[in-house]
């Protein structure tokens, strides 16, 4: 387990002094403009050096996708745009670090918006989060009183303006280029790329857009340097993570610990063991809805790591937000579930995903009551196929994957009740 | 989900004062004519003054932004956090209901709510106090179930608990909000697993808590008031010539690439020619001169590339080679190089570069079809098939 002293979010739990005061005395803001007179090429260097993967689901390496900004302005000017749209189902992990320990992600701004040469930063936080905007704001707001924004930031000779903004309740926002037209005002429908935010982004100037624990991360392996950050987890899956863990644990919350702990190790430290035991585990979505459920006999040597759970469970790590089914749960009404989200959530702009929705949530919902013929299950698997990847965004894939991963593991428990169903008994065909 | 403005909309909107200079500072948040990028605030704003999105308020907003009315109206129907019709006048329900929530009891949730204002989602009660909703993921999944109640978060709920809490609201009371079972935000409910290193004794609520609380709007209608309007970026103070540094400079085009008429590089590939109607339909076989064609494109580097093949005015002894089997040529294109003067497999196949050129841009609908297909390629397989 990861000790305190190695955990960069001091006040995930905001029991302590959540003002500029107390986040200086826990570290933050510490020579922050020294880090920034090191120069561009050292921050991003170092950047790549730690091994940091993108905290919001895709784990792209941050490093790497900085160095994708210009390096000379054109004229136009560039921004950093930070992914507070936290909606993925299963993720809550932002909304703590912006709360209660907003000055993490503020200092971040500051030091990732001059490592890619943009003067202003917005901040595009999902719309329901209003007391988390009003304390963010107020951080925000202390730190321009103290010169830390605004003018020569933090004393460090560039100006930097950071500026709060929200949407209004649109899971698709959180699609980075889908964040961006929202940004600017319209609905919030993903754009084709290329052009990359990189090169036309935000107004149509060069833009990076990261999560918000990416960016809240990068003062403190600054300070403590690449080596230190990357001695956590296993090779390519550097650094610390928070975890959101919901469901049925005895204890769900929301914890810093290292990359590549043992899922088992997670559950027990931090959450009190599974509701009813080990042998009550169904299954896990290990990443936030987005990502295939894994049967629970599997999930519990596991590491949680972008590698293990993409290479070999066929799932992913996404945003590291572990939803936890006991065997009481109904599992394909959960995915259902899912698919009701998608079906909801789906901007409408691409035909597959637009009708493949709210026809694969259609197919779940029988599904769910069993008035199905067993063909159908290969039906619906193949209308996932034909939806994935075939849309501007990822939700497409994400409306798919979750029903795949249901029915490569729980296939005998969809076909039971369809037999069920048809037949009228439950229980004996249930023991066949 | 269909969303449509409500059948009966007031007279009129305007912001009240507080809420007019809030909305005014928001603006100053965007670079000089990207205004537009303040409406979802401002939208919520007005939502937050009325209850409810109403017309008149989304058409004021839209004039005060520059906006077209219609623009606005998308963005107000595309967002679901806006209400397009009246909701109860105490309190707005909205529970949560996807996977982490639904699996934590969620569905008892929305019972009670069922229950107690007896009507269903998005309808108000019969003493139009209450109206309650099923919304997705509200991000506060390990404190589930939970419901947004005005703008604040209930967590760890029961379907007691939520029944107590509406009684309250019901009797003009604010219950705190937050984690309803004790704990402090999300936290391990049995105590700190972390942090314990960094244990100062807290504070006593959270952050989300200690604004609802202090604030103390949670469930009402704000106008602007509650809280001191602060607009740091606009400080003037420190700048050395005491001028307003106002907003970032407009965007203005990369290197060598043109512009719109917002001001903004297009990037897109751009199309090289207007469409116009086909000069030959009547004809049949004579093909467009690569003359007039390049006259009339003038300027476009593309339209007149590569040189005009030899072309024949009919098939050779009357009989024309099957173009159907050209891998992409179908019926119809197989026409249109009829019309072009093209029959014969060794035509194709002789073609220089310059010629496939000239024919990939020469034929309608079927551009660079030549090349992407590999014709010439092909037509020899096929001549030599022929004749040996």
């Amino acid at each position: 387990m990861l000790k305190d002293e190695d955990r960069i979010f001091t006040n995930l739990y905001g029991m302590h002094d959540r003002t500029l005061a107390g986040a200086k005395a826990r570290g933050h803001w510490d020579g922050t403009g020294d880090l920034i007179k090191k120069g561009r090429e050292w921050i991003v260097e170092e950047m790549k050096a730690s091994g940091l993967r993108g905290r919001g689901g895709a784990g792209f390496p941050t490093g790497l996708k900085w160095s994708f900004m210009p390096k000379e302005s054109d004229g136009r000017p560039a921004y950093l745009v930070v992914n507070a749209d936290e909606s993925e189902p299963g993720t809550c992990k932002d909304r703590e670090i912006m709360r209660h320990d907003p000055h993490t992600l503020i200092e971040g701004c500051l030091i990732a918006s001059f490592a890619m040469n943009a003067h202003a930063c917005y901040i595009y936080i999902r719309g329901e989060y209003i007391r988390e905007r009003e304390a963010l704001q107020e951080a925000i707001d202390e730190a321009y009183d103290k010169g830390l924004l605004g003018r020569n930031a933090a004393g460090s000779g560039w100006d930097f303006d950071l500026y709060l903004h929200h949407g209004a309740g649109a899971y698709i926002c959180g699609e980075e280029t889908a964040l961006l037209e929202s940004l600017e005002g319209k609905k919030g429908m993903p754009r084709m790329k290329p052009p990359f935010p990189a090169g036309a982004g935000l107004y149509g100037c060069p833009t990076t857009v990261n999560n918000v624990e990416s960016i809240a991360v990068v003062p403190t392996i600054l300070r403590r340097g690449a080596s230190w950050f990357s001695s956590f987890g296993r090779q390519n899956n550097a650094g610390t993570k928070v975890y959101a863990i919901s469901g049925h644990v005895n204890r769900p919350c929301v914890v810093e610990d290292a990359m590549s702990i043992s899922f088992e190790e997670l559950i027990e430290t931090h959450c009190g063991g599974i509701r009813g035991g080990w042998d009550n585990l169904l299954a896990v979505i290990p990443g936030g809805s987005s990502v295939p459920c894994v049967r629970g006999e599997k999930m519990r040597d596991a590491i949680m790591d972008f590698d293990y759970l993409r290479n070999d469970l066929q799932s992913g790590l996404g945003t590291a937000a572990v939803i936890v089914m006991d065997k009481q749960t109904d599992i394909i009404k959960a995915i259902w579930r899912l698919s009701k989200f998608y079906k909801h959530e789906s901007c409408g702009q691409c035909t597959p995903c637009r009708e493949g929705a709210g026809w694969m949530m259609r197919v779940m919902d029988r599904l769910v009551r069993g008035e199905a013929e067993v063909e159908e299950i290969d039906m619906l698997f193949d209308v996932t196929k034909q939806v994935e990847g075939h849309t501007i965004c990822a939700l497409g894939d994400a409306a798919a994957w979750p029903i795949q991963g249901l029915i490569r593991n729980f296939r005998d428990e969809i076909e039971d009740r369809i037999k069920a169903q048809k037949t009228g008994r439950v229980s004996a065909v249930a023991a066949e | 989900m269909l969303r449509r403005l409500h059948h009966e909309q007031p007279e009129s909107f305007a912001f009240t004062p507080d809420n007019q200079a809030w909305a005014e500072a928001q603006i100053t948040k965007y670079p000089e004519g990207r205004q537009a990028s303040a409406v979802i605030p401002l939208l919520w704003r007005a939502q937050e003054q009325e209850g409810w999105l109403s017309r008149p308020a989304i058409e004021h907003v839209a004039e005060m932004l520059g906006m077209a009315y219609m623009r606005a109206l998308e963005v107000a129907t595309f967002y679901f956090m806006f209400q397009l019709q009246p909701v109860g006048s105490v309190a707005h329900v909205q529970v949560c209901g996807t996977t982490s929530c639904m699996i934590m009891g969620a569905e008892g949730l929305m019972a009670v709510c069922q229950k107690k204002m007896g009507v269903g989602a998005h309808e108000v009660s019969a003493d139009g106090k209450f109206s309650w909703e099923e919304v997705e993921c509200l991000g506060a999944c390990a404190n589930a179930p939970m419901a947004q109640i005005g703008k604040d978060y209930y967590e760890d709920l029961t379907e007691e608990r939520l029944g107590e809490i509406l009684d309250e609201l019901a009797a003009g009371k604010v219950p705190t909000p937050g984690p309803q079972n004790g704990r402090y935000a999300s936290e391990p409910e049995s105590g700190l697993t972390s942090l314990k290193d960094f244990d100062s004794g807290r504070t006593q609520y959270n952050a989300s808590v200690q604004l609802a609380t202090d604030i103390g709007d949670t469930v009402k209608r704000i106008d602007g008031t509650e809280v001191p309007l602060r607009t740091p970026w606009r400080d003037l103070s420190d700048t050395p010539d005491g001028q307003e540094k106002g907003p970032q400079a407009d965007p203005r085009p990369g290197k060598g690439e043109t512009v719109d008429e917002t001001g903004v590089t297009e990037q897109e590939a751009e199309a090289t020619e207007k469409g116009r109607p086909d000069e030959d339909v009547t004809n049949g076989k004579v093909t467009k001169p690569a003359a007039t064609r390049s006259q009339a494109a003038q300027g476009h580097a593309d339209a007149s590339a590569g040189t005009k093949p030899t072309l024949l005015t009919e098939a050779r002894e009357g009989k024309a080679d099957d173009l159907k089997r050209l891998k992409g040529v179908g019926p119809k294109l197989e026409q249109q190089l009829h019309g072009m003067g093209v029959y014969h497999y060794d035509q194709i196949a002789a073609w220089t570069d310059e010629e496939v050129a000239w024919v990939d841009d020469n034929l309608e609908g079927f551009k660079g079809r030549v090349s992407r297909d590999d014709w010439v390629g092909q037509a020899k397989a096929l001549d030599k098939g022929e004749k040996g």
